[in-house]
């Protein structure tokens, strides 16, 4: 019997061959929570990574999403950010969950993401150094610790914390998408310049909302001459 | 946190990271540092009485108190707040101060950028209030307690019924002395107005009053009439996300879970529906009662259903109890009806309801007086809605616990806008509706327990001019449950003289 991380309810896992040898990673959610969860499946957009399913035929351009299309229109920002991919749809469930994580500080449940997230994304983490999105000093002592970073730890044992973030500004989900992409200047920095030069460089953040905390962090790095920077989060 | 550690006149004294000047001091993790003693007292500083009134018989983290750290730090120095460990070791493993969680599964632990050690152990169960880590110290006031000054007058002007009245100068008596009493009372006694006058006269002896209940929902219900009624008294609600935390109060009204903050608070503790989830399934919670009380408190429970244990404890003369037997109308409760309805469950399976169900909705819908369906599971709950709402002429919604809608449904079947409401064991307390008839579809099922069906029981017949509301059972074969519930409701009646 083990314990679902997050509602804490009791649950008996179900009976398999390959779970009885012990093939099976444990699940670490259960039944009814991880029923929850949507994976991101069928056509996405092929920048962001956002299931097409799930917004209105009149945002779709091709294999694009208008908000893709919007970025890539402006000089400044094309063909920074290569491509995002993202493992869940940020639903009510995947909410509640990542407040969890972030507001109340449990970082635990972070544990019950990693199998899935390290399965799926081995083909991205083998190949570029993941940079996880970093917080700011004070905004990382309040909480104790970075869940882009843990979530990255997850995936690979080779973390490389290449940047830093400046400003201590207000949090990015109480702002609209106007104010993010008027955003002048930009909040991070590179600490280590020689270790990025012609590097494929894979950032890991726990959402992706509209793309620009992304970007701004591709940015610096394409800037300081980074070849190819591509993203994962955990939802979208 | 870490923290600067050295002797000071003979006394371990600390300073966190933060206010420490010399960057050379060697910096310790909270969590490594030994079990820290009160500094001495210094009875001529100037302490802060806003931090006292927050602080005062409770535990805190630093992120709770809206002050800033060298102030609380200051008092520390002066002997005015302690710093007690957050989470620590013991015998058998982990322990919360906080909720006293003891289970190895609600411990984790994650890289600390707060201590920088690399397993800061934190407790999972409570994390909702913030969470307590090895690292975090848990604050207490130490320095001299909050003196009531206000005038405590209850100028409720209501006449308590015979039976009411009974429980209420028994509670009267025992309260300024220590130990338990249960006040056992079907439902629509009316529990409130039997606590009024020994609330009156623990305030006026100056003590600490705590009710605590299992719901939020009671909490809001109760505050408004409690501050009615004693207009003049500091009344604060605990909740998960009230405002009135920082009230120095005198009556504090608090969901179980929000007195995991309480240390050593109380002298009157009034526990409503002492048998309700998760209150008797949850040890912390029972845990959380009485450290939030003080050694020589009175206790009182309260509860239209006691726990077997309780019942015992009655019989065995170990638990001082007084019952109330008759509804403050003076009219016995509703003794259900039991009514065949063959087997329900492969009926819903084949799209139908039970006839006999079927033609009890009907005759419901034409007397035009409002039902509560209440239902085993909330798979079924959709199905019985939906095949009343295609055969029978009739408002009908459902709900249930994870219902965002679940407040303004209860409005309006309350309102009368809703004449069917389909629910499960959610509601089963606490909500009064006047002209009411119950009825429990599939009454076998085993999650429906003594307890439960007593309480369903309960809804109906609540108001002086409906007192004689309907309450059907129906089933696929009689369940013990079943059969207790109704023997309870009879025994009462006949204990109340019917």
């Amino acid at each position: 019997m083990s314990y679902c991380l997050f509602c804490h309810q009791s649950y008996s896992e179900t009976w398999s061959w390959a779970a009885l040898f012990g093939l099976n990673a444990e699940p670490l959610l259960c039944q009814s929570c991880s029923a929850k969860l949507e994976l991101i499946k069928g056509e996405i957009c092929r920048i962001c990574g956002r299931s097409f399913s799930l917004f209105p035929e009149q945002y779709r351009q091709g294999d694009f999403c208008y908000d893709c299309i919007r970025w890539e229109e402006d000089e400044e920002w094309t063909g920074v950010l290569q491509q995002n991919r993202s493992l869940y749809v940020y639903n009510d469930f995947l909410k509640e969950v990542i407040a969890k994580i972030k507001y109340r500080g449990d970082a635990e449940l972070f544990k019950a993401f990693s199998p899935v997230m390290t399965s799926t994304f081995k083909s991205f983490t083998r190949s570029a150094l993941l940079v996880p999105i970093p917080l700011s000093e004070e905004r990382q002592y309040e909480r104790g610790f970075n869940q882009a970073e843990i979530f990255a730890q997850s995936l690979t044992r080779n973390v490389y914390p290449l940047l830093k973030r400046v400003t201590h500004e207000e949090k990015q989900s109480k702002k609209t998408r106007k104010d993010r992409m008027a955003k002048k200047n930009n909040p991070f920095l590179i600490t280590d310049e020689d270790s990025i030069k012609n590097k494929s460089i894979l950032l890991i953040d726990d959402v992706y909302t509209t793309g620009s905390t992304l970007r701004y962090a591709a940015k610096v790095l394409k800037d300081a001459g980074a070849d190819q920077i591509s993203s994962i989060t955990l939802a979208r | 946190m870490r923290f600067v550690s050295y002797f000071l006149n003979d006394y371990l004294t600390v300073v966190p990271e933060t206010l420490v000047g010399n960057p050379e001091l060697k910096l310790v993790p909270f969590g490594e540092l030994p079990e820290l003693e009160s500094q001495p007292l210094n009875s001529s500083y100037d302490y802060d009485e806003k931090l006292q009134q927050i602080l005062y018989g409770k535990m805190l983290l630093f992120d709770e108190l809206h002050i800033p750290l060298e102030i609380i730090h200051e008092h520390y120095e002066n002997g005015f707040v302690m710093y007690n460990k957050g989470v620590k070791k013991n015998k058998y493993g982990w322990q919360c101060n906080r909720c006293n969680n003891e289970k190895d599964h609600l411990f984790a632990s994650f890289s600390c950028f707060r201590c920088k050690s690399e397993k800061c152990v934190y407790c999972r169960n409570c994390i909702m209030m913030g969470r307590v880590s090895m690292c975090t110290p848990l604050l207490s006031w130490t320095g001299p307690e909050v003196e009531q000054i206000e005038e405590n007058q209850l100028v409720w002007e209501g006449e308590l019924s015979a039976g009411q009245k009974t429980a209420s100068d028994r509670f009267v008596e025992q309260v300024g002395k220590s130990g338990e009493l249960l006040i056992w009372a079907v439902c629509g006694a009316g529990k409130t107005e039997v606590l009024f006058h020994g609330i009156e006269k623990a305030l006026k002896l100056g003590l600490r009053v705590c009710i605590a209940t299992p719901r939020t929902d009671v909490v809001l219900e109760l505050a408004p009439r409690l501050k009615k009624a004693f207009p003049t008294t500091l009344i604060a609600s605990y909740y998960g996300g009230s405002d009135e935390r920082e009230t120095p109060a005198q009556l504090v009204l608090s969901t179980t879970h929000q007195l995991y903050r309480f240390k050593q608070a109380f002298n009157l503790m009034i526990v409503d529906e002492v048998d309700a989830f998760p209150y008797s399934y949850d040890k912390t919670l029972q845990h959380a009662v009485s450290t939030s009380t003080r050694t020589d408190a009175l206790r009182l429970y309260l509860s239209a259903t006691p726990s077997r244990k309780m019942k015992k404890e009655v019989t065995q003369n170990k638990l001082p109890c007084v019952k109330i037997p008759i509804r403050f109308h003076g009219f016995p409760l509703p003794v259900p009806k039991i009514v065949w309805s063959g087997e329900w469950k492969k009926r819903l399976e084949k799209g139908k309801l039970p006839p006999a169900f079927l033609r009890w909705v009907k005759s419901q819908a034409a007397s035009e007086r409002r039902a509560m369906i209440f239902v085993p599971s909330v798979t079924i709950i959709d199905h019985v809605t939906q095949f009343i709402r295609k055969q029978v002429e009739v408002t009908v919604d459902s709900v249930h616990a994870e219902d965002p809608l679940r407040k303004e449904k209860v409005v309006r079947f309350r309102q009368g806008d809703i004449q069917l409401l389909v629910t499960t064991t959610i509601l089963e307390r606490g909500v009064t509706v006047p002209f009411l008839d119950v009825a429990i579809f599939g009454t076998d099922h085993e999650v429906f327990s003594e307890s439960a069906l007593v309480q369903m029981a309960g809804r109906a017949g609540r108001s002086k001019n409906d007192h004689d509301g309907q309450v059907l059972f129906f089933h696929y074969g009689k369940s013990l449950s079943m059969l207790s519930a109704i023997k309870h409701i009879r025994e009462m009646n006949k204990e109340a003289g019917f």
